[in-house]
């Protein structure tokens, strides 16, 4: 699902970029239901035990994810963006993720004291 | 000369200048929360058995202000779409949705679910003293079915001055569901309609208290981490509550006059990091109140 | 040129889109509360260099007491306690006192003294004149961040003030001791010492923040027609990485700092595990918190934040030393490319500065790796500094003295580091002298030379006047001898097992006075040190007045005194409100110095290409053409 285009200053192309707007308007409208449905999920799944409390964590931050997915997509335009911003988002992405797995890494070596 | 790249496109790259910067503080913004949420996780692994509570936030309540801030991402994308169709009717009605959807969360959260919180009492016993308490605790019946120890008894706190006052030695409590009846295979694992406190009073005598307090950041690191991270976050939902305030306003409207287009930008970054602050709180809730 | 100066528009309503100041600003708008990145540049440099000379003051009275523990101050020693409270009674330092000067010189030289002057001083007035810009792409956020750190800069100030005095555990303010310090009876709740620091740092942090987002987006949006990313000036690329470095490595400290505020003032125990005794009882808190976790979030900032502390540097000394030697840096990929991975790796090898908090060993060995691997492109730059050198047209101007001796400077602190990467040899330097030789040696000679260098070279483009010449010298070579006076005893020191932060100098423990090295034990070794740095402060005086007097009284000078290559030297000096007179295009390289056929011995990046320079099918070996 592509971002709305830049539209010019020119009137005449008003017509067919207004028109083409309200497609993503419905899109915008069926992602957010598509939420409010995963909110529920995510509650519902919380009182099914997946057996170990790991499990049970690993599904819901799964649910999660794919709601932040969505809403980073198509709300915050991600889908349709330009490389340098993916390029900014990986590197954060890469640098959040060794900070916490590596002081996980360094945390649990020595039993005694944290 | 003007400053370039303010609205139209920089052609190598594909962006306005603003675009590039809210992406900047919203990745800034990801290492903020990534940060909190690591705390998160290693006073959370640390907990010794027992020590990292369920249950204890209203989880209905908790799903509604969920709905409330999707749906005030929905309102704030269409206000911005409506922008881009040149439609400033429309946009002023999704725009004070979007504020009024903001409020209401920080209402809920700052009038109900903190006070709320303020107002319920919970004493962590002493491990000597467990067996003691067994009547309100029920460790023996835990133990047998794999369940995690009980180390806590909350509930309603009758005799607020004990708090502070040496003098007074005990606690009266009425006691909440699990504590009323921690045999009760209804109350192994938490509910979704949560249980106020029940009429049965417990005293605990506070020499078997190894610490007491409401429920306040003090409380555990549990409470620590929640009103840390929720407030925080409710101070950005506050900002931007802010920020939509001064878009909506008349100043809009003539900005939208002089240059449609300059305020569609600004509706978009603002936008961008409303998103951001839902997309923290589809993190928080299940993190907070269902695990 | 595009159409937007001020006469013909006067009257007309606005064509064009943002709003632009055509009238005259009033004297606040113009001075105080500017959007103009070279005003806003300009306040950061002077508060930097307030910020920087009142931290020096710090350290020499620190000094003192390493010299001559338990003495009272000579001549200040009866009017310290009238401003510093009964921390210096009678002028001597209590041990709390000298913690409290210990952690703030840190504190201040480094947040409130380089990284503004090094990053947001040289970076604001520089790096939009080298890319072409009229200005930053968010002045008005420019202006939010200076104000940020001025208020904050004033809450680190005020704590000096208020009953128990500044914070004073450490600048890296560990937990458990941060959490508990400066509480209890005779401070107050919310104005101590260490909850001021920790709200100060927040100022700080937000300024830094909102100085990372301008300059990354101005750099990448605002590079004038023709400056691609390879014919940016090296200076261009170090300010680059230095403002991602900031932008992604303090958020985590802010969250620390945000919880350990909440310990402190709401009493949560994010950083106080369970069981923790305090003066003999247990302390009534929740527990289950976890003191490493601070360490972990600090120093994850901690690293990323001595590469800001360098990279400005690294990027003014490339600039002097291409225009000093006319000729081309040696190796522009290289450094690019180092500078790139020097950023990158930076957040990844923080735990070198936690080897003592018993990881385990393949973690340790993870680290230990990065940590190797993180010198590598740091010596690719010095090399590339050094060779640069080879072969040029050597001018001894003052900017130039500071720059070469920066590099075997730095050479000497960034080599003292290496066994520092290995956890088995830092087992015994960790927290002596040596290390403290160590970070010193990169930010002292290395880095505030560096400093002192952009600030002689640039001096002209702000002002239209030249520094005095003899004076900068005069400034120079005791500054350099007094600083190896200082910091080279002290790796001597902290291999023969003196401890940092004690409070005495090492009067009163074996290590520091049980063996000689050069006829002097290691406390002994304190006196001539202390005199150095004194001697040192006295060096300053000159520069303090030579900067002031010359920007009235200086020999004035055109446009473009040092015969440098660069676009900040096409503008006027200084250079009007929207920077340059004609839209700057770039037709060539940063560092075209010495190219052969030309009249002039350099030719400026706007210069257009000739078609007898086009025609030349390679390039000839001794220059770099990209």
């Amino acid at each position: 699902m592509n971002n709305p285009p830049d539209i010019s200053q020119d009137p005449k192309e008003y017509e067919e970029y207004a028109h083409g707007i309200r497609k993503h308007v419905r899109g915008y409208l069926m992602v957010g239901a598509i939420l409010l449905a995963f909110t529920a999920i995510t509650v519902a799944l919380s009182y099914v035990h997946f057996g170990t409390q790991k499990a049970n964590i690993a599904v819901a931050m799964l649910v999660a994810t794919l709601k932040a997915g969505l809403v980073a997509a198509i709300f915050m335009h991600l889908a349709a963006e330009k490389r340098l911003i993916y390029r900014i988002l990986i590197f954060t992405g890469f640098f959040v993720l060794g900070l916490f797995w590596l002081t996980f890494l360094a945390w649990y070596d020595y039993p005694i004291f944290r | 000369m003007e400053i370039p790249y303010t609205i139209s496109n920089r052609p190598d790259t594909g962006l306005w200048n603003a675009k590039i910067g809210i992406w900047l503080f919203l990745a800034s913004e990801v290492m903020l929360f990534g940060g909190l949420f690591s705390a998160y996780i290693f006073l959370r692994i640390d907990a010794p058995p027992g020590m990292w509570p369920h249950g204890l936030l209203n989880v209905p309540v908790g799903t509604m202000n969920t709905a409330i801030l999707i749906m005030s991402s929905v309102t704030v994308v269409l206000a911005w779409a409506s922008l881009k169709m040149r439609n400033y009717r429309a946009y002023w009605w999704y725009m004070l949705a979007t504020i009024s959807c903001g409020l209401i969360f920080l209402t809920v959260k700052l009038a109900y679910e903190w006070p709320q919180k303020f107002d319920h009492f919970g004493a962590y016993i002493k491990t000597e003293a467990l067996g003691k308490y067994e009547k309100y605790l029920g460790n023996e019946y835990a133990a047998e079915k794999g369940l995690p120890p009980r180390l806590e008894i909350t509930g309603h706190l009758h005799n607020r001055a004990t708090l502070n006052d040496p003098n007074i030695k005990e606690y009266e409590v009425a006691l909440d569901p699990l504590n009323a009846d921690p045999t009760n295979p209804e109350m192994d694992r938490p509910h979704f309609w949560p249980h106020s406190a029940t009429d049965k009073i417990a005293t605990i005598e506070k020499e078997d208290v190894q610490y007491a307090t409401m429920f306040e950041p003090r409380h555990s690191a549990y409470f620590a981490s929640y009103f840390t991270i929720t407030g925080l976050h409710g101070l950005h939902v506050l900002g931007g509550v802010l920020v939509f305030i001064y878009m909506w306003l008349p100043v809009s409207k003539r900005l939208y006059q002089r240059n449609p287009e300059h305020l569609a930008n600004r509706v978009e970054v603002s936008g961008l990091f409303w998103h951001f602050v839902d997309l923290i709180w589809i993190f928080v809730f299940p993190l907070f109140y269902l695990l | 040129m595009d159409t937007s100066t001020s006469v013909d528009t006067h009257h007309e309503p606005h064509a064009h889109d943002a709003a632009h100041e055509h009238h005259e600003l009033g004297w606040w708008r113009k001075y105080i509360f500017s959007t103009d990145h070279k005003v806003i540049g300009i306040q950061y440099g002077l508060c930097g260099l307030v910020f920087l000379f009142f931290g020096f003051c710090l350290m020499m009275l620190m000094r003192w007491q390493l010299a001559y523990p338990g003495q009272a101050l000579p001549v200040i020693g009866k009017w310290l306690p009238h401003i510093f409270g009964p921390g210096i009674a009678d002028g001597k330092m209590t041990p709390d006192f000298y913690n409290s000067l210990g952690a703030m010189h840190g504190t201040i030289m480094i947040f409130a003294g380089v990284v503004p002057l090094a990053f947001a001083a040289f970076g604001n007035f520089v790096v939009p004149l080298q890319i072409g810009a009229p200005d930053m792409t968010f002045p008005k956020v420019n202006a939010a961040s200076f104000w940020a750190f001025g208020v904050g800069g004033v809450i680190m100030m005020i704590s000096f003030f208020v009953p128990g005095g500044p914070a004073k555990s450490g600048w890296t303010s560990y937990t458990p001791l941060a959490d508990i310090a400066d509480t209890g009876p005779g401070h107050n709740p919310v104005f101590n010492g260490q909850t001021l620091w920790l709200l100060g740092f927040i100022f700080l942090i937000s300024s830094s923040l909102l100085g990372a987002i301008n300059f990354i987006t101005t750099i990448i949006q605002l590079r004038a027609k023709g400056l691609t990313w390879m014919r940016l000036p090296f200076f261009v690329w170090a300010q680059f990485v230095t403002a991602f470095l900031l932008l992604l490595a303090f958020p985590p400290l802010e969250a620390a700092i945000v919880m350990q505020l909440m310990d402190r003032v709401a009493h949560t125990s994010f950083f106080l595990p369970a069981g923790l005794v305090l003066n003999g009882a247990p302390a009534y808190i929740s527990g289950g918190g976890s003191p490493l976790l601070w360490q972990h979030l600090f120093w994850f900032l901690g690293h990323p934040e001595v590469y800001v502390l360098i990279l400005p540097a690294f990027g003014i000394v490339a600039e002097i030393l291409a225009n000093n030697s006319r000729k081309p840096l040696w190796g522009y990929k290289s450094l690019v490319f180092s500078v790139l991975v020097i950023g990158f790796l930076s957040f990844i090898v923080w735990a070198h500065h936690m080897w003592m908090t018993g990881m385990g060993s393949a973690v340790s060995a993870f680290f230990q790796t990065t940590t190797l691997l993180i010198s590598i492109p740091s010596v690719i730059i010095l090399s590339a500094f050094f060779i640069s050198l080879w072969g040029g047209s050597i001018r001894f101007t003052v900017p130039m003295l500071f720059t070469i001796a920066f590099l075997p400077m730095f050479g000497i602190g960034g080599l003292t580091g290496i066994p520092l990467a290995f956890n088995s040899a830092d087992l015994y330097l960790h927290d002596t002298y040596y290390i403290i030789a160590h970070f010193h040696y990169i930010v002292a000679p290395g880095t505030i030379f560096g400093l002192f260098a952009g600030i002689y070279y640039w001096f002209p483009k702000a002002t239209a006047r030249k520094m005095n010449d003899f004076w900068g010298k005069v400034h120079f070579w005791p500054t350099l001898i007094c600083m190896n006076v200082i910091f080279l005893p002290m790796f001597l020191q902290g291999m023969a097992g003196m401890h940092r932060r004690w409070y005495d100098g090492g009067q009163g423990w074996t290590l520091a006075n049980a063996h000689t090295v050069w006829g002097l034990t290691g406390f002994e070794w304190n006196k001539p040190i202390s005199w150095a740095a004194w001697i040192m402060g006295l060096a300053q005086i000159p520069f303090i007045i030579n900067f002031f007097w010359s920007i009235k009284h200086g020999e004035k000078v055109n446009d473009n005194p040092w015969e440098a290559t660069t676009l900040e030297w096409t503008a006027p000096s200084p250079p009007p409100h929207g920077n340059f007179l004609t839209t700057p295009v770039a037709y060539r390289g940063p560092y075209e110095y010495s190219l052969p056929g030309r009249e002039r011995d350099f030719t400026m990046q706007n210069e257009p290409v000739e078609p007898a320079e086009r025609t030349r099918r390679k390039p000839p070996a001794d220059l770099v053409h990209v």
